[in-house]
């Protein structure tokens, strides 16, 4: 009898433990999305500062970039929670949104580093030929540099973005209840380590998906060569 | 009435003096052949026509209108794009727009210029793209074409904004020898009397052949300027002869 209950018991804990989990894992996804949402964008706000021709600006960005890719994100996470009480004497943010400021920037310096890259390694002469055919500086951007920056970006942004799938378990270190916390609650209230290395199989799945999304994406562009 | 008129054209990249004094005219539909060793100018020469530089001195002047009086910044971007389009430039290196196909790589500016209706603008470029002998490729990607072909698809591009003048940089420097020929032959295709050209060079037999005028360039100066037959046959000035004893040298 002793046996059969206990298997029934484990049944039921495996699925409890997973329920958590991905419950937990909603969490991660959260802070992985909008990441992703407010970076990309403010990324390119970056990437384009620290090319401007305006020489105390790009100083400033660059100033700044390597300050936030110089440290750790988990640093700045706890930086960002506690600095404006510590210094100011300020009510700190809510855990979440510290996580999400923290994350966006940390993010944004990065991704504004692969646009640079993406931006300066098209040829001078697609410019050019763009310019001695009457077209704007918009109208090159948009038509004729752009689909190329991205089919230059697209490996290492998906590198990136594989990498902040795994950084979001950082967020537990101001206590936002991710899946690695969610999992790590059951050593202490059960007595049950599984739970952490379960964890990874919602990694694997996810970046699992990631990786091919990006593969198709690489695919799709791969009708041209620039 | 000339169709070109240069005055006076210097520019300096730093202290080079890079062009010192440039001037000449052009009429229309003549072919102005450019040679000259490399470092005399004579690609900076095109790109202050295309205002991809500025040059620091001297006017440019199109059908009597004048488009550079020497001072760039009394010029709006929006002035600078349209004196553009009195010229175009055919780069040594095609610079074709390798997301877009043939066609789409002719037709891209004239239809963000909305020269015309969309439909004229690709019956245009169907034209352009079958003149320079490419019609079977009209839905092909730059990578998918060789060298000479991708040159001649840059030839169409240039030609459907229809410039005044079209100028060709070095057109066949980067092609390997046996496509040299046949962009060669499509420029010389495009010889007629209202189609004026400015080719910098250094295939001689096609320059003594195709030109109505040569310019050698040596050291931001033209040292010669004439008919091919005066400056190939009889240069005067000693670089002159210097030059092309080089550059006819037989192995």
């Amino acid at each position: 009898m002793e046996p059969l209950l206990n298997a029934v018991k484990g049944k039921f804990m495996f699925l409890s433990v997973t329920l958590d989990l991905l419950r937990g894992f909603y969490e991660t996804f959260k802070v992985f999305g909008l990441t992703l949402l407010f970076a990309l964008p403010l990324g390119l706000v970056i990437a384009f500062g620290s090319m401007s021709k305006f020489k105390p600006l790009s100083f400033l960005v660059k100033t700044f970039v390597w300050i936030i890719r110089g440290t750790p994100l988990m640093l700045q996470l706890i930086a960002f929670f506690y600095g404006p009480g510590l210094l100011f004497g300020m009510r700190a943010m809510p855990r979440f949104t510290a996580v999400m400021v923290a994350f966006v920037i940390n993010y944004a310096c990065y991704f504004s580093e692969i646009y640079r890259g993406g931006i300066e390694g098209i040829p001078r002469g697609q410019y050019e030929a763009g310019q001695v055919l009457g077209m704007t500086k918009s109208q090159i951007f948009f038509k004729v540099v752009l689909l190329q920056v991205i089919k230059r970006i697209v490996p290492p942004m998906s590198n990136e973005i594989i990498t902040l799938v795994k950084d979001t378990s950082l967020a537990r270190i101001i206590a936002v209840y991710e899946i690695i916390w969610n999992a790590q609650s059951y050593i202490k209230s059960d007595g049950l380590i599984w739970p952490l290395f379960y964890t990874a199989a919602f990694y694997l799945v996810f970046c699992g998906g990631l990786t091919l999304l990006f593969g198709y994406i690489e695919k799709k562009l791969s009708y041209f060569r620039s | 009435m000339s169709v070109l008129e240069v005055k006076d054209i210097k520019k300096a990249f730093g202290k080079t003096e890079v062009l010192k004094g440039i001037s000449f005219s052009l009429e229309k539909g003549e072919v102005l052949v450019i040679i000259g060793s490399s470092g005399s100018g004579k690609t900076t020469l095109l790109r202050c026509l295309n205002f991809l530089e500025t040059a620091d001195e001297g006017t440019i002047s199109v059908d009597g209108k004048l488009l550079f009086d020497g001072d760039m910044s009394s010029l709006s971007d929006n002035q600078i794009r349209e004196n553009r389009l009195h010229f175009g430039l055919v780069f040594q290196n095609f610079n074709l727009f390798p997301q877009y196909t043939v066609l789409q790589n002719v037709t891209l500016a004239p239809t963000l210029l909305k020269k015309n209706g969309a439909q004229e603008i690709e019956e245009n470029a169907r034209q352009l793209i079958k003149r320079v002998g490419l019609i079977e490729k009209l839905n092909n990607y730059p990578c998918e074409l060789s060298g000479g072909q991708q040159q001649r698809v840059a030839i169409a591009r240039a030609l459907a904004l229809n410039p005044d003048i079209l100028c060709f940089d070095e057109p066949t420097s980067a092609l390997d020898p046996e496509l040299t020929g046949e962009v060669l032959k499509v420029i010389k295709g495009l010889k007629s009397k209202d189609s004026t050209m400015i080719i910098v060079t250094h295939e001689m037999e096609f320059a003594k052949n195709v030109a109505d005028k040569v310019i050698f360039m040596a050291d931001g100066v033209i040292e010669e300027m004439g008919t091919p037959q005066e400056v190939f046959d009889n240069p005067r000035s000693p670089k002159t002869q210097h030059f092309l004893s080089k550059s006819m040298e037989e192995f």
